[in-house]
């Protein structure tokens, strides 16, 4: 008898946002030593208050947005109560009573085709600390507690693992590119809930949750063990299934039962008298949506209907760092076609060649712009162009006193231009015999001199211009 | 003990020890916060300083500001001739200060007001901010101004009031002006029966003064029957002990304040802590308001607590449709005298029924020559008014 797989999810995603959730420190340095980043508020000291970041709820909208969601325009939040030394008030404030998303859906494209995985709903919480635990004693760390988070429930609609990591890398580029979140690695933590039935019958069978996954190797692998062992389980009586928290065995790659106390918590969950429900208004809503970046594939066809070739349009939309620098760059004027193959071609290849990725391409459009617009005008050749990239890429110099310094203008009087082919033919006879005896390609080679001769800031069409008319003599 | 710490022998005005004042213990009458000096003041003491009013100690206060009169502070109670004193109203009742900032949890300084026949505003909800307020009760506690008369309460009112953005549940009003002079003739008061049926005859002795003192100044004042109020007393409980259950929580030994000096793991550290640390009607309180949150009981206790608080603040304003002020008694007999503090949780309960209105409804309450009256939110200006035309006759 064949089994079906049948998996739900809830993925933290922590928020881009330059504060915490509910005060004014930095939220986002986790390289910073031990509660650097903290103040009496995200300390739980008494007598502090939640302020609400504004910021964060604008980016939990837009999460709503990207994932089809209704977006609530009443919203709370509420307080979760539990005990344990890296939540210092004892208490994590989260949404339970209305999460401020409900109800979207996600189409992911998988070997299978494309599947539809509903969104149950998305809410706002803080994050905890951290304990950092020595020989003889535990320390606590406090700069990750009140770091804004969103937890996006889906529906039990996976049918396998490789749904799942579709999914995931789907919920990550969609948060990235929206500017949701950085989606760094690690900080996409999953819970996973899982059971299996027999196929073709509706009901669902015991489910147990893996808690607090990020690498998508070990989430995969968890998923298919984990499903083994419920097919084990009932196919032959290996052992009973409870509902319970599990977790992932890295080592031993297995899951195993937490059977902690944790586990039957009572949270005591109520209305954070301290924070007055947030309410959406449409106003509020119509600026978050304007602010919203055009889905990949509505920029993708954008780009193209702007004469960019489908390959680098979709090159381009991958990247929000691309994006942003292209639409930069065409708003400041240059041609589109022509900007994408600088920024696909030139731009992406220079940083392969640094060993750096896209994603760290750090140049202001006015400088790319000023190069492109540069070798439009003939000021600069293409090749003396690509030249004042790479060091404006590699190090960060000023293109134009870059450009000056290394002679790379390009000389356009036709005078001196004259003077430098005339020496190059007077000092390749056999070239000048060649061509005239039939082989034009001959004059390559006299054109190659040239342009070394003038280390390439010479214009290309009036060089060929005055050498054929010397040849042609 | 009334100054837990003694600060500027110049000041003129107490802070409760659950207020912050930065560098300085804030033990809110706790034995828990033990040696716990805060980074910084309450918006309140450093608006107060800006003023150029200088703090001259910090008072002792019931645990947590939960109790009758402070009898349950760590640092014992403070009585006068056998009664129980509030520590601030005492100190200002002798003039060794001018006012006292006072958190009104559960009418602590209004009973303190009456005990020691001074006065004590709690102004209307979200006027005052609650930054730096060692919290229990959050969604009803306000920080008031206890003082000799209401021209005093007024202008110390007028320093702290305000919109603060640190506190997300601050009115955006930027600042409030206080009146003592508003016409009071003419204005209407009306006297709930069931509560005044509730007290002691020398209780009632001093409301029928006062009500004739009002009517001397034109004042009308008619009997009226509103039962619901007698519930706004077990509504405010499981309000009041669900909040200040969760807020409580975060001291546990770990970071600051009393910590065991036996434990073998966390819990151990928790439990120990926290058995030392808090007093009776704190754990009771803690007990209490574990109980109404918990999975099963949450929507018969702390949710129908929240609907049946809107309905008494709905019928509370209908009668304010119809009259200027209530007036009401503030406690069941004039003075208190030491009781066993295991009785504190039941006790404090029955009193609640004359102050929990105020801390339930947001209203204004002020607390004047024993009596209580309450005015509709904002209407902090009518009551100063109302007492001020009786003050004078004195």
């Amino acid at each position: 008898m064949g089994y079906e797989v049948v998996i739900g999810l809830e993925t933290h995603v922590e928020l881009s946002t330059e504060s915490k959730l509910f005060c004014s420190c930095g939220g986002h340095s986790s390289a910073d030593e031990p509660n650097d980043c903290v103040c009496p508020a995200c300390c739980g000291m008494p007598g502090m208050l939640p302020v609400v970041n504004k910021k964060a709820i604008e980016l939990a909208v837009k999460a709503g947005l990207m994932l089809n969601c209704k977006i609530n325009k009443y919203t709370t939040f509420d307080k979760k109560s539990y005990y344990y030394p890296d939540l210092p008030a004892a208490y994590q404030t989260t949404q339970w009573f209305h999460p401020i998303c409900v109800e979207g859906a996600v189409e992911v494209e998988t070997s299978q085709g494309t599947r539809t995985i509903g969104i149950k709903q998305i809410h706002v919480e803080e994050d905890a600390g951290k304990l950092v635990h020595t020989n003889d004693s535990s320390l606590v760390d406090y700069n990750r507690t009140s770091v804004p988070l969103i937890e996006i429930v889906t529906k039990p609609d996976f049918r396998s693992a490789e749904e799942v990591i579709t999914y995931l890398k789907t919920l990550k580029s969609k948060l990235q590119f929206a500017g949701i979140s950085e989606c760094e690695e690690g900080a996409m933590r999953c819970d996973i809930n899982i059971s299996v039935r027999p196929e073709g019958t509706d009901e669902l069978g015991v489910r147990t949750e893996i808690k607090n996954m990020s690498s998508l190797t070990s989430i995969e692998e968890a998923i298919n063990k984990e499903a083994i062992r419920h097919i084990d389980a009932l196919e032959r009586f290996t052992e009973e299934l409870v509902q319970e928290t599990r977790r992932w065995d890295d080592v031993k790659k297995r899951t195993f039962s937490m059977r902690n106390k944790e586990t039957a918590a009572d949270y005591r969950y109520f209305p954070d008298p301290n924070i007055m429900p947030v309410v959406i208004s449409d106003e509020w809503l119509e600026e978050i949506k304007a602010d919203m970046p055009a889905t990949t594939s509505e920029q993708a066809a954008k780009y193209v209907s702007l004469g960019i070739p489908e390959k680098e349009a979709a090159q381009i939309v991958t990247e929000p760092v691309l994006s942003q620098l292209l639409d930069s760059v065409i708003a400041l004027g240059a041609d589109a076609k022509t900007a994408s193959s600088w920024i696909i071609t030139d731009c992406v290849g220079i940083l392969r060649r640094n060993g750096k990725v896209a994603k760290e391409l750090d140049i202001a459009p006015e400088t790319l712009f000023y190069i492109i617009s540069k070798v439009s005008d003939n000021e600069l050749t293409r090749k003396a162009g690509r030249n004042v990239l790479v060091a404006v890429i590699s190090d960060g110099v000023d293109p134009k006193i870059y450009a000056k310094e290394n002679n790379l203008f390009s000389q356009n009087d036709s005078a001196a231009l004259e003077e430098v082919c005339k020496k190059i033919v007077e000092a390749n006879p056999q070239a000048v015999e060649d061509y005239k005896n039939g082989k034009t390609k001959a004059i390559q080679a006299l054109f190659g001199g040239v342009m070394r001769e003038l280390r390439g800031t010479g214009d290309p069409a009036v060089i060929n211009k005055i050498l054929l008319e010397m040849l042609s003599k | 003990m009334k100054f837990i710490t003694k600060l500027n022998v110049s000041g003129k005005i107490a802070v409760d020890d659950n207020i912050l004042v930065e560098g300085v213990l804030s033990s809110a009458g706790s034995h828990i916060l033990d040696g716990f000096k805060p980074l910084f003041s309450a918006e309140a003491v450093t608006r107060l300083e800006k003023a150029g009013y200088a703090v001259s100690g910090k008072t002792n206060v019931g645990e947590f500001g939960l109790d009758l009169l402070g009898e349950t502070s760590y640092y014992g109670a403070v009585t006068e001739n056998g009664a129980l004193r509030g520590a601030a109203a005492a100190l200002v009742a002798d003039g060794t200060v001018e006012a006292a900032l006072c958190v009104d949890v559960n009418g602590y300084p209004r009973r303190a007001a009456a005990a020691s026949e001074v006065a004590f505003l709690k102004p209307t909800y979200s006027t005052v901010s609650r930054y730096g307020v060692i919290a229990a009760a959050s969604s009803g506690e306000q920080i008031g101004v206890t003082a000799k008369n209401v021209e005093k309460i007024a202008e110390v009112m007028s320093v702290i009031a305000g919109h603060d953005a640190k506190d997300g549940t601050s009115d955006k009003v930027e600042s409030y002006t206080y009146s003592t002079t508003e016409e009071v003739s003419g204005k209407k008061v009306c006297l709930i029966t069931e509560l005044y049926d509730a007290v002691s005859s020398d209780v009632k002795v001093k409301i029928d003064s006062y009500i004739k003192k009002l009517e001397a100044k034109g004042v009308s004042v008619e009997k009226i029957s509103l039962s619901l109020v007698l519930e706004a007393k077990t509504v405010w409980q499981i309000l009041l002990s669900a909040e200040t259950c969760n807020n409580v929580s975060r001291f546990d030994g770990v970071k600051y304040g009393h910590r065991a000096e036996k434990y073998r793991n966390i819990d151990e550290l928790y439990v120990n802590s926290r058995t030392e640390g808090f007093g009776f009607l704190t754990k009771a309180t803690i007990l209490y308001g574990s109980d109404v949150l918990s999975k099963g009981r949450y929507e018969n206790c702390y949710d129908k607590a929240m609907r049946v608080r809107r309905i008494i603040a709905e019928e509370l304003n209908k009668i304010f449709e119809k009259f200027d002020a209530v007036l009401l008694p503030v406690a069941s007999q004039v003075n208190y005298s030491e009781y066993d503090l295991k009785d504190a949780f039941s006790k404090v309960f029955e009193e609640s029924v004359f102050t929990a209105l105020p801390n339930l409804t947001g209203a204004p309450a002020l607390v004047t020559s024993g009596v209580q009256l309450m005015a509709a939110s904002f209407k902090e200006s009518t009551l100063l008014s109302l007492a001020k035309s009786v003050e004078e006759d004195k």
